[in-house]
Order: structure tokens, then C-alpha cells, then sequence
């Protein structure tokens, strides 16, 4: 245990600023009819979505507050806007963006990758996207990443047909919410056999100040397909508070592969309420990827429905909470058919006074024969002042499952730290190692790149609080 | 070559928690000197050796330690480092998702800001690897994790000789260590002994000496220590045990 009472801290200063923006539309502050309806005007959209959201509104109105998880008593829904439009349209070239929100994306170096990594690139600006592209060679194989709006008007048959089928706003109060209010995010379309080998990235920008972001994400991933999608968030730092509430539907078909990364940085004063959920049908693999490292609450435990037989599942997860946070995350893999298997991996950090929670389910249904299944999770406690539990869930109901359960709490000792100070290593860069040691296996999920920008986010500012 | 550098130990005490376990050590120790250190058990060699390289939680209450006149007192053990000391552990640490090999690499790159390309720099260290008979699978694995007791050891021997530091306290390295594997690390730190380099050699033996001849053996005893000598008094407390040289008044190296 270090207990000459160093405190790390993440320096966010990379991300924390702010653009003057001229918004095209903003609605009113606060929840009602008249916003959900305007929102649906704005966009155009058909009647049957514009009666969805009014029905999710009324779900959302309904259900009390989950009285579980983080303390979600000091949300303020009357003081958030729910619907910021920064752009006409979403724009395939970033010069032909509003040069602050141009400049923003390029500060987050999002051009620069996309030329480098991705195989196409999506970005959200607050409550609208603003920018999408696809290579050239993956739009002809017929793969579709777009933005969920435009996705409503150019597919609608494919959006109807799936859209909300895995998380229909009756779920929760935070799916309700996005479901009624829902605007942006990604559409991703991987026809049968298309194997898509370079990652799709979506990045999330809040830029406004007391705002709710609720973007909506639909993966298909047909058989035998293959997709790696992407996501990273950030926002500048506010005095008042901000509110993401996504939800995320992914289905992988017959033998698809559809893997699914967030590197999650938002600032200290977002509540990020998540709600992922995927479906692995017949010998598919899902794979969520998940790492929440900013934000001042998550909630947030992506879920797996084995439904076909001899579908695989994987989390892995890792989770830091510093100063004033709380991540309470985990997973859920829900076995539904005969010879599935999962893993869960979880990690999370807890420091200067942060708390960590694992909340996790794992249920394997009756006549789910054969399943194997294991969960682990790691927690470590950097100091006194920080907390972690663990909330794991069991629900076996056939005897012919094979699973496992391990979990730890780990403290990183004076020794330790004293041992690589001992090899001339400074202290901060003991400690980063430490914990980037204690994460290898998250770390090895992401792709080099990646790992890259992680150990630079997580190369920990060390400042003695004795001195 | 310039003048051997010069540690210089005077007048130690230190404490850990309210308790005193270092009550006027001295020494002086040159580049190019080795030193062995014998002593019973908790009479203070481990924590001599921590007090050197900085541990936190070893309190500095009374006397010096400096290096070439300056005192490293007030320096963290990665400054330290830095000057050239180097601390080879009794129980070395475990650092779980560390791989041996990256670490190398930072230690060599942070302390020695040595510029040798990736390729050139493993290709060494696996010709150490080999000299220590350890296979290069090593380098992928955590540091130090589920490494038995004289892995570990020809690990911190590794680590010595990527480092190259002016000054190596080895504590308790031939411990744990079967009849080849202690032969092999006698000869590295045969081979890293010469004028750029003094050693403390900490040891409950006298095989380790046989191969690494010291130029002066210290008695320490209820944290100072109370006797110096050439090797031969290493033979002699192998013959009569430490009680005989109880009660002895401290005697100064030089
Ligand atoms: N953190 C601590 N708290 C209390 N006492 C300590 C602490 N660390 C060391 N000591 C005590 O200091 C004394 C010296 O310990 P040290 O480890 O230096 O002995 P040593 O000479 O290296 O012994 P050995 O030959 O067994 O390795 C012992 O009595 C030990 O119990
Ligand atoms: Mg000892």
C-alpha cells in the first residue's frame, strides 16, 4: 500500500475545451411531449418512429428511478437540453464543416486516424452526427455505416425491422429515455460473408453544457460477416452536470464475428447510463470491449444472449475511478442454447477516493446443455481512501454447465512501487506500469494503436499531497 | 581512468516505525571494491540495503550516506538509480502483466538512456538470458510472477547486468540457488567485477566467496558493524559461528 498519500489523477486537459458553436436548433430546456415531438418533426421522420418515441416517453415517465447502482438522486432532467442540432446534415468531407467543430475533431487527432487505422469514421457533435464516411472498397462490398438518422431515411426496411427488438424501451428507465429522445449514433450493416479486417470508429463529442447526448447504435452483422467497431467519448469540463444515455443493439448472425470496443473518457460532470446489448445467434462470436475511464457515474453492464447453438461471448472490461467517481459496470451473458461458452474479464481501478462496483449476471437457461462459462474480476485499490465491491450473480438452471467464478482485491505495495523506483523508474511511471501490468489482459483485446493511447491516458500525474 | 568514485556510509542510524535497526553503521566503499557483509539474521543487512537505495519506509535518523561528498539523503531511489547505485533484492518483487522483456527495456532506456536499437538491445539481453541458462521465454513473461526462488535470483542478476550501476548491493543473491545455478551467477558478477563497479555483497556463506574473492569482509551485528576484515574472516565465521565475535568493539574499513 502506498501510503505516503500520492494522489494520481488523469490529466484531461487534452480534452477539456470548449467551442463556440452556432447551433442550428436548440430545443427547450426539460423533458415533455411537445420536445419529443419537435425533435421528430425536425427530423422528418415517419410515423411509426414518431409514435415509438411518444410510447417510449410514456414508459420513461413511468418507471421510478432504478434504486440500485450509483446515487442518481442529483440528475436534474428539467435542466438539461435534450436536443442540440449543430449541422444540416451530416458531411462526408471535413472541410465542408463549421471550421469549430472541424477544429475540434482534429484536436482529438479523429482525421489523422482515420486516415491511418479505420476503415470508415463516424462523429457526433452533441445531438446530431456531423460527420460519416466509409471506404470506397467497403461501400462496394455493400457494407453500410452511417449515421442512425440518415440510416431511417436511406434503410428503413433494415432499421424497422431490428431497430429496438433487443432493447425496447421498456427495459429501463435510461433505454425508455433514449428511446424517446434518441438522436444520432451509429448504423452499421455487414452483408452475409463480408469480412470488414480494418475497425469502423464512432467518436462522441459533448461540447454544450448541461446536455443530454443519446445516440443510438444498430450493428448487423449478417452471416458469417466480420466487423470491429469502435468508440471513444470525451467533453469538455463543466460546473454543471451532463447526461449520455446510449443504447447499443448488435446482432450477429450464423457464424458472424462482431466485436465491439469503447474507450469511454468523458469528463468528471457526465452521467453515462449505458444500455449494450448483444445476440449471438448459431457459432457467432460477440466480443464487447469495454473500458470506462471518465465520467462522474456509469452504469453500464453490456450484455450477451447466446441464442443459437455453439455461440461464443466475450467481455472484457476495465474500469477507473478517480476523484468523485463512480463506475459501477460489469456484464451480463444470458446462455440460451446448447454448447455456448462465454468469458468475462473484468478489471477495475479504484483511486483517490474513486469507487469501483462489478455488478455482473450470469444465467445459463435450462436445456442450455454444455455450456462453459467463466467470470473474473480483478479490482485494485491504489489507496486507503478508495473503495471497490463486487456483485456477481449466478443463475444456473442446467446441471450440465460447467462454469467459474474468480475474483480479487489487490493493493499495490510500497514495495512494489520501491522495487521499479529501485531500477531508476520515477515513481508516477512505477505506478503506471503497475496498473497497465494489471489490465495486460484488456490491453491485449485493443489494437496496438490503441494500447498506445491508453498508456498515455493512464501515464498517471503524481502530485504528494504531504509533500 | 578518473578517480573511482567513492559511498560513503557514516555514522548510520535509521529507524523503521518507532523501532531503531541501524545504530551507527559506517563503511566506505570504492569502485572497483568488493565487500561482503555477514550477519545473522535480522541484524539489519536487508534493511542496510533498503536505507541505501531509499525505501520509504526506512527513516534516515542520524549520520550520512554520500556519494563523491554529496549526500543522497534527501533523493528518491530512481534518482538514486540514476547516480549509479543498484540494489539487487533478497525477495525480489512480482509484478503481475509487467513483461520482463519491456521492463528491461524501460529500465535500460529511464537509467542509462541507452539508445541502442530494439532488435540490438533484445539480442543482447538474450545472450545473458543464455549465460544465466535461462530460456528466452522469460522475456515474455510477467516479472518475477510464479519465477521460482532462484529464477528470481539470476533475474536480479540480469537486471545487474543490463544496469551496470557504479555501485551493486546483492542481497542474499546466492541464496536459493542449487550447486550450477550459483556458480553461473558467481560468474556474472565475476565477469561485471572490475574498476567500474563496487560491490556489497550480502551473504550467509562463504561458497559465493570462494568465486568472488572480497577485498574486505564486514561483521555487522545489531545494525553496525562490529568487525572488518580480509576474506579469511569469512572462513572464520563459517568455522565459529557469530557469537564469538559478539561483544567486540566496532572497527573501523580503512
Ligand atoms: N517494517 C518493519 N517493522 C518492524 N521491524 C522491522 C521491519 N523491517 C525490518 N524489521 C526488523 O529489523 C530487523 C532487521 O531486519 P533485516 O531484514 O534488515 O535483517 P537481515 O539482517 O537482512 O536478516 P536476514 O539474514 O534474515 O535476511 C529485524 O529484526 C526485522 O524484524
Ligand atoms: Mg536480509
Amino acid at each position: 500500500m502506498v501510503d505516503s498519500t500520492p494522489t494520481l489523477e488523469f490529466d484531461y486537459s487534452k480534452y477539456d475545451f470548449k467551442a463556440d458553436t452556432k447551433y442550428l436548433y436548440v430545443a427547450n430546456k426539460g423533458l415533455n411531449r411537445q420536445v419529443v415531438e419537435e425533435i421528430s418533426r425536425i427530423k422528418n421522420e415517419p410515423q411509426w418512429m414518431r409514435d415509438f418515441r411518444l410510447r417510449a416517453l410514456e414508459v420513461f415517465l413511468k418507471k421510478p428511478m432504478p434504486d440500485w447502482g450509483g446515487d442518481l438522486s442529483k440528475i436534474d432532467f428539467d435542466s438539461l437540453t435534450y436536443y442540440l442540432k449543430p449541422t444540416d446534415k451530416s458531411k462526408r468531407d471535413w472541410s465542408e464543416l463549421p471550421p469549430e467543430i472541424k477544429n475540434t475533431f482534429e484536436r482529438l487527432g479523429i482525421p489523422e486516424a482515420e486516415r491511418k487505422y479505420f476503415g470508415g469514421v463516424g462523429a457526433q457533435y452533441d445531438s446530431e452526427s456531423v460527420y460519416h464516411s466509409v471506404k470506397e472498397d467497403l461501400a462496394k462490398k455493400g457494407v453500410i455505416f452511417t449515421d442512425m438518422d440518415t440510416a431511417l431515411k436511406e434503410h428503413e426496411d433494415i432499421v424497422r425491422k431490428y431497430f429496438a427488438t433487443l432493447v425496447p424501451p421498456e427495459d429501463n428507465k435510461f433505454a425508455a429515455l433514449n428511446s424517446a429522445v434518441w438522436s444520432g449514433g451509429s448504423f452499421v450493416y455487414v452483408p452475409e460473408g463480408v469480412e470488414v479486417d480494418v475497425p469502423l470508429q464512432a467518436y462522441f463529442r459533448i461540447n454544450a453544457q448541461s446536455m443530454g447526448q443519446f445516440e443510438r447504435t444498430l450493428i448487423i452483422v449478417e452471416k458469417g460477416a466480420k466487423v470491429h467497431y469502435m468508440e471513444g467519448c470525451t467533453a469538455p469540463v463543466y460546473t454543471t452536470d451532463s447526461l449520455h444515455a446510449a443504447v447499443v443493439e448488435m446482432i450477429a448472425k450464423e457464424g458472424a464475428h462482431a466485436k465491439y470496443t469503447t474507450i469511454q473518457n468523458w469528463s468528471g460532470d457526465v452521467y453515462n447510463l449505458v444500455t449494450k446489448r448483444a445476440y449471438a445467434y448459431a457459432n457467432a462470436t460477440v466480443e464487447w470491449v469495454d473500458a470506462n475511464i471518465g465520467s462522474k457515474l456509469t452504469m453500464k453492464y453490456p450484455s450477451i444472449y447466446l441464442v443459437g447453438p455453439g455461440a461464443r461471448g466475450e467481455l472484457i472490461s476495465v474500469a477507473f475511478a478517480g476523484k468523485g467517481q463512480h463506475q459501477d459496470a460489469g456484464g451480463k451473458v444470458i446462455h440460451l442454447a446448447p454448447n455456448t461458452t462465454s468469458k468475462v474479464t473484468s478489471k477495475s481501478i479504484s483511486m483517490n477516493g474513486g469507487r469501483t462496483t462489478y455488478r455482473g449476471l450470469l444465467r445459463v437457461a435450462k436445456g442450455a446443455s454444455n455450456v462453459k462459462a467463466s467470470v473474473r474480476c480483478d479490482a485494485l485499490l491504489i489507496d486507503d481512501k478508495s473503495k471497490t465491491d463486487t456483485y456477481p450473480y449466478n443463475e444456473i438452471y442446467d446441471s450440465t454447465a460447467t462454469t467459474s467464478h474468480e475474483a480479487s482485491v489487490g493493493k499495490i505495495s510500497e514495495d512494489q512501487v520501491f522495487y521499479l523506483m529501485s531500477r531508476g523508474i520515477p515513481e508516477s511511471k512505477a505506478l503506471t506500469m503497475i496498473v497497465m501490468g494489471f489490465i495486460e489482459d484488456f490491453a491485449r483485446a485493443l489494437p496496438l494503436e490503441f494500447v498506445v493511447e491508453l498508456n498515455k491516458i493512464i501515464n498517471m500525474e503524481m502530485t504528494n499531497a504531504v509533500g | 581512468m578518473s578517480m573511482p568514485s567513492l559511498l560513503k556510509i557514516t555514522d548510520l542510524h535509521a529507524k523503521v516505525g518507532d523501532k531503531e535497526i541501524l545504530s551507527g553503521l559506517n563503511l566506505e566503499v570504492r569502485q572497483g571494491e568488493v565487500h561482503a557483509i555477514m550477519g545473522p539474521n535480522g541484524s539489519g543487512k536487508t534493511s542496510l540495503s533498503y536505507v541505501l537505495m531509499g525505501h520509504p519506509r526506512y527513516v534516515v535518523t542520524k549520520g550520512d550516506i554520500q556519494i563523491d561528498g554529496q549526500s543522497i539523503l534527501t533523493l528518491k531511489a530512481d534518482q538514486r538509480a540514476k547516480l549509479g547505485l543498484f540494489l539487487g533484492f533478497q525477495y525480489p518483487l512480482e509484478v503481475p502483466g509487467l513483461r520482463l522483456g519491456s521492463f528491461l527495456r524501460t529500465v535500460a532506456t529511464e537509467v542509462k538512456q541507452d539508445k541502442t536499437p530494439v532488435g540490438q538491445f533484445y539480442a543482447g539481453v538474450k545472450k545473458q538470458l543464455a549465460s544465466l541458462e535461462l530460456s528466452d521465454d522469460f522475456l515474455s513473461r510477467s516479472l518475477n510472477e510464479g519465477f521460482s526462488g532462484g529464477e528470481k535470483k539470476r533475474i536480479e542478476i540480469l537486471q545487474l547486468l543490463t544496469v551496470k550501476p557504479k555501485f551493486a548491493v546483492l542481497d542474499e543473491t546466492d541464496s536459493g540457488l542449487d550447486v550450477d545455478a550459483l556458480r553461473l551467477v558467481s560468474n556474472a558478477v565475476s565477469t561485471v567485477r572490475g574498476p567500474d563497479m563496487g560491490i556489497i555483497l550480502i551473504t550467509h556463506y562463504q561458497r559465493i566467496l570462494k568465486y568472488v574473492r572480497p577485498d574486505f569482509v564486514h561483521i555487522l551485528v545489531d545494525g553496525k558493524i562490529i568487525l572488518s576484515a580480509g576474506p579469511e574472516l569469512a572462513d572464520e565465521v563459517e568455522a565459529k559461528g557469530y557469537e564469538a565475535f559478539k561483544g567486540t568493539a566496532p572497527v573501523s574499513t580503512q
